[in-house]
């Protein structure tokens, strides 16, 4: 089978099974699933790079997402000016003692030999550094948080339109890559791994915990969207009329009330429908520039020097390539992708819930899309982001229907029986170690392998 | 003054010193492991939180049976009686982890993060069969006496203004670390089996001339860590509650443990694993009441006095690994640079 024929067949397998979910279920629903498919297509395109053309292990890809989320809420939300009245003069100031006392610190480290005195006034500059900043930060957050705490309680954001946390959110992830890429890079790939798992945990523990950034586990909802809202699509004249010429058909044999009637419900079928399809149509176009821009990367000889340092990076580097600063390259281009694809995931949900954000669902899934598709091959980590959403959604159906099948035999009232279907949501986890697995042993380079060179393995 | 000086004393060993070394000793058995299986498999092991929560649900389940046959241990936790069944079940988990997932990738010698990549979906495995055996939710199992030291006794028998209480499970803790420890540490000195593990860790090809088996070494290297792993989970569990996804978050300060105290090095995992632990709990303690009793009245803070609030224990040890590997990543005792 050539790669162009296997493509093909892969292409065919996911759009078949989108389909079929249209026909079967309903096309709400497979819209639905569709657009969570592009984000985590995009996301798993962002691993691949980092993976695929560097070789770096980042488990923390929750963490880049949720910065990306966090953008939404600070671009898209409508500013508080009661809490900025409240505390945002104690914050200025917590921030400028921060920055004094770090720069006093840089100051310390610079000019003054190292000695066990320069060690203790470190140690001094630090503490006082933060519980001075701590005496103006607390009281400010405490103002802050107080201010209508069931509708607010927190800074709000720019009140700018929702599509621009996008690239926001790129900016905020490729800004912590750049932090941690400072301090983890050119470590041994294992440590860098568990780097970026510790650095992952601790932004989602700012998140759920800075009620005054981000409200915290009570949440930012109804942010805006970039699209229309359904209830104004169904009293657009417009759209309503093109909803009566779609289905004319339909519409023809009835009159008077039955017709309005069945009008109201079409327009409301497609409204939905419209709107899915509006995101879907924004996250296309994302994951066509990232994925165009991709290729042409890996492609160039930017991409082959990639490939070169990640083949072998004591060769590489003897041929006078800084290994270190190219894996920090990467670095922060892959995260900004996971912080672009993060701040489309909130934009779709409308909604920012830090305790949303699980390890297993952020970060691992996506690893098993990069295993499955492929490292280094972008098509594969698309396809891969592709199927493995696909059966992650269809998993739990899938299990439950097989514990109904397997303990139809026991009487209704039995405890395991019951056990049994009350666990099948569990299966999801099970079902995608297996596939890891078996995908990493038996295909190695992933369902679609890449033309130019086996990666990783 | 001096019972000042007391109650402060009492305060810290109450708050800090009780807690933080039952933690400590859950860390130490845990960061054992991983620095077993670093040291001879040379990966880092990311299926090990899971492997103690798949522990700690075994013996959850057997102390449950044990419960329901009425078998106790009077004011011991009948978890004690249970612990085997766990530790058995675990190490099976572990071998067969490692005959059907890793032993592949050790024979075609992949690159270390290869095996990391397949620990990871071991990982989610052992998680899903963890969750769908026993649920996600919250599972208590505790039972016999609850304090060994109660707080309102301790108050009237000195006459002090506070309280020591010590909790059955977390003497226990301490009590079954120390036992394991030290029988570890006998094998891996005395026995025949134990020094060759200790060769093989240190240099594989003079272990492997001097006809040392690696497979027997892998195995056992296998079993032990299994084994700690359950007795770390279902401690662990016994202490606070048994809840399947903490265990996932105890590996950032259990790697943070081993690489501490320097990787293949068990002395070095055990004081790792007690600096992470007292590390975390005197950060997140609000120290307030304490400096209340030592400070003279003007000199007393307003605030809680604490440095970092607990959400962010996970900040400590991430603070103490990027260190670490900043300033001495062969760790406290000349581990393996790896």
């Amino acid at each position: 089978m050539t790669p162009a024929v296997r493509n093909a067949i892969a292409l065919a397998i996911v759009g078949a099974a989108l389909a079929a979910m249209g026909f079967g279920q309903s096309w709400s629903l497979a819209l639905a699933v569709a657009n969570l498919c592009l984000i985590s297509a995009l996301m798993s395109l962002a691993v691949n790079i980092q993976w695929g053309y560097a070789g770096l292990f980042n488990i923390g890809i929750m963490g880049f997402a949720a910065l990306g989320g966090l953008a939404g809420v600070l671009v898209s939300r409508p500013p508080v000016p009661a809490a900025w009245a409240a505390g945002g003069g104690g914050l200025f100031i917590a921030l400028l003692i921060l920055i004094a006392a770090g720069g006093f610190a840089l100051a310390l480290v610079r000019y003054m030999p190292r000695s066990r005195t320069r060690t203790a006034a470190l140690a001094v500059v630090a503490l006082a550094g933060l519980f001075g900043a701590r005496a103006f930060f607390d009281p400010a957050v405490d103002a802050i948080e107080a201010v209508e705490p069931a509708k607010t309680g927190y800074l709000g954001g720019l009140g700018l339109p929702i599509i621009l946390s996008w690239f926001v959110g790129g900016l905020f992830a490729a800004a912590a890559a750049f932090v941690i890429g400072r301090i983890a890079l050119g470590l041994r790939s294992d440590y860098f791994a568990i780097a970026t798992l510790g650095i992952s945990e601790i932004v989602i523990a700012v998140l759920k915990n800075e009620d005054w950034l981000t409200r915290g586990v009570k949440n930012v909802t109804g942010l805006d969207r970039p699209v229309p809202y359904e209830v104004d699509l169904q009293q657009d004249p417009f759209f309503v009329d093109m909803v009566a010429e779609l289905h004319s058909r339909s519409l023809e044999a009835l009159t008077g009330e039955a017709h309005g009637e069945a009008l109201r419900e079409f327009a409301v079928q497609s409204s939905s429908l419209f709107v899915k399809l509006c995101y879907a149509g924004l996250f296309l176009a994302v994951l066509a520039v990232v994925f165009w821009l991709s290729e042409r990367a890996l492609h160039s000889p930017w991409g082959r020097m990639m490939r070169a340092i990640r083949d072998n990076e004591t060769a590489a580097g003897a041929m006078g390539k800084d290994v270190t600063r190219r894996h920090r390259q990467v670095f922060i281009l892959g995260s900004a992708v996971v912080g672009i694809a993060g701040a489309m995931l909130t934009t779709l949900d409308g909604q920012f819930t830090p305790a949303g954000y699980q390890p297993l669902r952020f970060t691992f899934l996506i690893w098993v899309m990069v295993v499955v598709g492929g490292s280094g091959n972008n098509l594969g980590a698309v396809l891969g982001g592709f199927l493995v959403w696909f059966v992650w959604i269809e998993a739990e159906p899938a299990g439950l229907w097989l514990m109904q099948a397997l303990t139809a035999g026991l009487p209704a009232d039995s405890a395991l029986r019951e056990h049994l279907l009350d666990s099948a949501a569990h299966v999801r986890p099970l079902v995608m170690g297996l596939i890891l697995l078996l995908v990493m042993r038996f295909r190695p380079h992933g369902l679609i392998p890449a033309r130019s060179g086996p990666a990783g393995g | 003054m001096l019972p000042d000086l007391a109650n402060a004393a009492i305060l810290l060993g109450n708050y800090v010193i009780v807690p933080g070394l039952a933690y400590a000793a859950q860390l130490a058995l845990g960061a054992l492991g991983i620095t077993l299986v670093f040291g001879i498999l040379r990966f880092a092991n990311l299926a090990h939180g899971d492997l103690m929560a798949f522990g700690a649900m075994a013996t959850i389940l057997a102390t449950w049976q044990l419960q329901a046959w009425g078998v106790g241990l009077g004011p011991l936790p009948t978890a004690l009686l249970a612990l085997p069944f766990g530790m058995a079940a675990a190490i099976a988990a572990a071998l067969a982890a490692d005959r059907l997932v890793f032993r592949f990738y050790r024979r075609k010698r992949s690159a270390p993060i290869v095996l990391v990549m397949a620990s990871l979906g071991v990982m989610f495995m052992l998680n899903g069969a963890v969750r769908f055996i026993i649920g996600p939710d919250d599972r208590q199992f505790t039972d016999g006496a609850r304090f060994l030291v109660k707080a309102r006794e301790f108050k009237q028998a000195t006459g002090l203004a506070e309280g020591l209480s010590i909790k059955t499970t977390q003497c226990l803790t301490v009590v079954v670390a120390v036992v394991v420890v030290i029988l570890l540490f006998r094998f891996l000195q005395r026995t025949r089996t134990g020094k060759s593990m200790r060769a093989y860790s240190d240099n594989e090809d003079l272990a492997l001339l001097s006809g040392i088996n690696p497979e027997r070494v892998v195995l056992i290297a296998w079993a032990i860590a299994a084994a700690l792993a359950a007795i770390a989970g279902a401690l662990y569990g016994l202490d606070k509650s048994f809840k399947p996804f903490t265990y996932f978050q105890l590996l950032l300060p259990m790697f943070a443990a081993a690489i501490l105290g320097g990787i293949g090095q068990p002395l070095g995992a055990i004081v790792g694993a007690v600096i992470v632990a007292f590390s975390e709990v005197t950060v997140t303690y609000a120290w307030k009441k304490f400096l209340f009793y030592l400070l003279p009245e003007a000199w007393r803070p307003d605030g809680l006095a604490q440095l970092l609030s607990t959400d962010y224990k996970f900040a400590v040890s991430f603070v103490i690994l990027v260190l670490v590997l900043l300033l001495r990543p062969s760790g406290i005792f000349r581990g393996r640079v790896l």
